[in-house]
């Protein structure tokens, strides 16, 4: 599979639809709960159902989380977008139309930044809308069942350009769409249960050609990894085709993990006309520059940002910056043990390498991390400091991690802290000497390599707990003899 | 008291000082409907609850509790209002046994004012119709004559307050539905701006056009309904903050100072010698109250009647999807399940589910949205729209009120117009522009046929002006010879 865009002499062109369920407390057009964990159609109500007369009325926080996606995304804020309806029948659309924004969508033109094998990437974004969810129908063969608890919760669909060109590059930009919406608080990314859902259009023309080929759209795509896959299946399957001299249909496909392929779903040969117009039952979503300017005041620093902020203020090399801004929660955890460790490097080293491995390990995330910043920034600074090794340290961690306790209530309990009285090294170190004469005189007949061997066993004899820059300088002088 | 002619405030009067029941005046209106109505049909439901709610609104007069301004007054209720454990039908097979769980916000603010709920009346299925012929529960008659149409689609509302089997009851208006039937019946009523009354819980037939209004049997009944049912309603984004008047209690008769716009559009030539006396009386008797008479221009209303047949019919399509056979309502017979597809199953279900003037008019909708129409129909329809309304608010420059004829002859035969579809909306030619333009209307009763038919006048007036023009309707009023008639049946 190529990385730079050349498949077998042709070139693949992928858009991304993400619609991204805003994490408000009630539905888009109605006070219905959005919590997932509900039973079979509780979270429903006269209006979430299309009972005769009933009317929606826009939720003001779901229009306030989707100007600040917008925001984020680079967009322009229509002053005034439209809700429009789109009409078709299908069982678990309980009015027969389902509410969204089609000709006058609230954000327009944006752009998303990422970095990906040591290139920026710039991906366009042609317009995010408002809009509702429908049900879901679960289909029993003889039979089908609707759960209508979905049917309005309020989506921010994002529409990007057709403007990647490798599977890779697909998946990147929708992983960084993600984190800039978890970082926003307006989405909780969760693509298992559906909170994020990515149509990737795909399409591939021969290098030479200017003019797009047919384009595919694939469904039921829930991991950023089925994006890449998907694509990748589809550039193949649809080169394959075109040099069996087939024809690319306009269709919708649907993943199937366990097979790893794609398979038709309908074509839109025969396309639905959809019979859009203006919803007479809301009024347009109007949005004033005092509005734009409270919400991008309350817009946290974003992703990128926020990694080049950590690269000047706090010296990180590039790739910790990415690292720990993959995730907000990581990089507030970061930042906050930082501040108490005295020295970010540390500090990140520690997250980065112990941390996440535990975490990891233990299928937690950082919010139920047993250790808390300030304790592991206070073990920071006490390394810094030189009450503790580095050594040390690590065995401190692993108390943090297991008890939860302080690193200082640790040190003080096991007897951890570090030897640096000089007198008492020297000690340590005469009574290692005149144990071992052989290897002294040895050493002193030129065998320097034994410096390791000394070094250990006063180590072993202080329990691990002597400064080793000082049992390093004072054996050094002794063995001179 | 004579319940056939007490007003509102006579009879909430009457029951808070317990001259009589609340219960006694429910029953007095439930007997005239029992005995009389199987002539009308106006009812499709009847309530048989309502004792219990007149008992109810006794017991809490009996504790000393303020009941509110309408104590004691039996409605009937267009059966287009959701009404909570009531069946609500449309006059719809589709929805023959539907019972919401939820009251309309009108019936919901009527109830807390005190009004018991009779039933529900009869109406064109889906208030689609111009003479309640399109009911799936059969044709309402004209009270006054028994062969004739009582008009549509709030026709069995029309017919019901006309023989005072109701003491007041609500109507909706989409494009003169209920100032045309209340004109053919000899009642009065209002349809007020767009935005004024709340649409939660009214069955949408046209969105931007719908709204509800009392049909009643004076104008100090229709202005207390109106001061009840208005205002802001959170579940219903489209309607206004404006403030509320006091609607009853502004009513004056005195006209001097009042500017009353005739139309030049609809003074034409084509008008029923009777509907003409009618409005030619009308006119003098508002001159001798004072009012100044001018001439005002609004052309478009030329291009109101297949504006309005677009633009309804458009949002009507949509409107009507929900009726699927899925979630409630009629379904087709389940032994054929199996041997359908899912679209099969949508068109038996809407197909046997809905008439035939809602199927036209649905196909129409559908038409006019489709793409390669949508520009030349729907899109165009509302540009003409919004120039419409324009001039309305130039003409409501040069004056308060506009006074014109509500139809151009009086009631229709039955089965008279129903084979001819475009003579049946033509019906609605002086009508439709109000609600286009969002602006209120009513229809006062001012004149009778030779055949003995009622003849209305209507007025209409600037975007929340009702209380110029009540005070015109109440004006006009005192003078009226059909002052509160009654039809007996």
């Amino acid at each position: 599979m190529s990385s730079t865009g050349n498949f077998r002499g042709y070139v693949a062109v992928i858009g991304l639809e993400i619609h991204a369920q805003l994490k408000t407390a009630s539905k888009m057009f109605c006070r219905d709960s959005t919590e997932f964990e509900a039973g079979d159609n509780e979270n429903t109500s006269p209006v979430s159902v299309g009972m005769p007369g009933t009317l929606p009325v826009v939720n003001a926080k779901a229009i306030e989380y989707s100007v600040k996606a917008g925001l984020a995304l680079g967009c322009e804020i229509r002053k005034k977008s439209v809700f429009s309806r789109k009409n078709y029948f299908y069982p678990d659309l309980p009015k027969g139309y389902q509410i969204s924004q089609y000709d006058e969508p609230l954000c327009e033109h944006g752009k998303v930044t990422f970095h990906l094998d040591g290139q920026n990437h710039s991906i366009s974004i042609t317009r995010a809308h408002m809009e509702e969810d429908a049900g879901k129908s679960i289909h029993h063969g003889e039979y089908t069942l609707i759960n209508y608890n979905r049917s309005g919760m309020p989506l921010l669909e994002i529409v990007s350009g057709p403007d990647m060109r490798t599977p890779a590059e697909a998946a990147e930009y929708a992983r960084t769409v993600r984190k800039i919406l978890r970082y926003l608080d307006v989405c909780d990314g969760n693509l298992e249960e559906g909170s994020l859902r990515c149509d990737c259009n795909v399409s591939v023309r021969k290098s030479e050609q200017d003019e797009f080929g047919t384009k595919v759209e694939i469904k039921n795509v829930n991991s950023f990894r089925f994006v890449e896959k998907a694509i990748e299946f589809e550039i193949d399957r649809q080169i394959d085709a075109i040099e069996r001299g087939e024809k690319i249909l306009q269709e919708t496909r649907l993943w199937d993990p366990d097979k790893n392929r794609t398979f038709a779903m309908r074509t839109k040969e025969n396309a639905q006309d959809y019979r859009y117009f203006p919803e007479p039952d809301l009024l347009p979503v109007i949005i004033t520059p005092e509005m734009i300017e409270k919400f991008r005041k309350d817009l946290p620093e974003l992703p990128l940002d926020r990694a080049q902020r950590f690269m000047a203020e706090n010296g990180l090399p590039e790739y910790d910056a990415l690292v720990l801004t993959a995730e907000k929660e990581v990089a507030d955890y970061f930042e906050a043990t930082a501040k108490v460790a005295g020295n970010a490097k540390a500090a990140s080293n520690w997250i980065m390498t112990e941390l996440l491995r535990e975490l990891n390990q233990a299928e937690k995330s950082i919010a139920q991390s047993p250790i808390k910043p300030q304790q592991l920034g206070q073990m920071v600074a006490l390394i810094e400091k030189g009450t503790i090794s580095g050594k040390i340290g690590k065995q401190v961690f692993q108390e943090m991690w297991q008890s939860g306790k302080n690193p200082e209530d640790i040190i003080k309990e096991k007897n951890l802290v570090q030897i640096s009285d000089s007198s008492a090294i020297e000690k340590m170190i005469d009574e290692v000497l005149a144990a071992n004469t052989q290897q002294v005189a040895d050493y002193r007949g030129g065998r320097t390599k034994l410096f390791g061997f000394f070094v250990g066993a006063v180590m072993k004899a202080s329990k691990g707990q002597a400064n080793p820059d000082m049992v390093n300088k004072v054996l050094l002088e002794k063995l001179k003899g | 008291m004579d319940l056939n002619t007490a007003t509102f405030k006579d009879i909430s009067s009457a029951v808070k000082t317990k001259k009589i029941s609340s219960l006694e005046v429910s029953q007095f209106f439930l007997k005239k409907i029992k005995g009389h109505d199987s002539k009308l049909n106006s009812y499709i439901t009847i309530n048989d609850k309502v004792e219990d709610e007149a008992r109810e609104i006794d017991t809490r007069l009996s504790r000393g509790e303020d009941v509110g301004p309408l104590a004691g007054v039996p409605f009937g209720i267009k059966d287009m209002f959701c009404t909570k454990g009531l069946k609500t039908t449309a006059a719809s097979r589709i929805l023959e046994n539907f019972i919401p769980p939820y009251d309309a916000t009108v019936v919901a603010r009527l109830k807390s004012a005190g009004i018991t709920v009779l039933g529900k009346l009869n109406l064109d299925e889906f208030a689609m119709g111009s003479s309640n012929e399109t009911s799936y529960f059969g044709p309402t008659k004209n009270p006054w004559n028994l062969e004739c149409v009582p008009g549509g689609s709030s026709g069995g509302s029309a017919a019901a307050q006309a023989a005072r089997l109701s003491a007041g009851t609500l109507g909706t208006d989409t494009g003169g539905s209920i100032r045309q039937p209340a004109s053919f019946c000899g009642v009065v009523g209002v349809k007020p701006t767009y935005g004024r009354v709340s649409r939660y819980g009214i069955v949408s037939y046209a969105s931007s056009l719908d709204q509800a209004g009392p049909m009643v049997s004076c104008v100090e009944d229709a202005a207390l309904t109106l001061e009840v049912i208005s205002g802001r309603d959170e579940r219903d984004a489209t309607t206004s903050n404006h403030n509320v008047p006091a609607f009853s209690a502004n009513l004056k008769e005195d006209l001097r100072g009042v500017k009353i716009g005739l139309m030049k559009e609809y003074m034409t030539d084509g008008l029923d010698a009777d509907v003409q006396k009618t409005l030619d009386l009308a006119i003098e008797a508002a001159k001798k109250q004072g009012a100044e008479i001018v001439e005002v221009s609004v052309p478009l209303t030329a291009q109101a009647v297949p504006m309005y047949y677009l633009i309804a019919s458009s949002e009507a399509s949509s409107n009507l999807a929900r009726y699927d056979g899925i979630k409630y309502g009629y379904r087709t017979p389940s032994s054929s399940l199996a041997a359908m597809d899912l679209d099969q199953f949508y068109q038996k279900t809407r197909g046997e589910g809905f008439g035939k003037e809602v199927q036209r008019r649905i196909i129409i909708g559908t038409y006019c949205l489709s793409s390669g129409y949508y520009d030349a129909y729907y899109a165009k329809a509302c540009q003409v729209r919004r120039l419409l309304s324009e001039q309305y608010t130039q003409a409501f420059k040069q004056c308060d009120v506009i006074l014109s004829p509500v139809t151009t002859s009086p009631a229709f035969k039955i089965g008279g117009r129903i084979s001819d579809p475009l003579a049946m909306y033509l019906n609605d030619i002086f009508t439709v522009a109000t609600n286009l333009a969002g602006l209120p209307g009513m229809s006062v009763p001012y004149g009778r046929s030779s055949g003995g038919l009622p003849i209305g006048i209507q007025l209409t007036a600037a975007h929340f002006d009702e209380q110029k023009m009540l005070n015109v309707g109440y004006s006009l009023q005192q003078t009226s010879p059909e002052k509160w008639k009654v039809a007996n049946v």
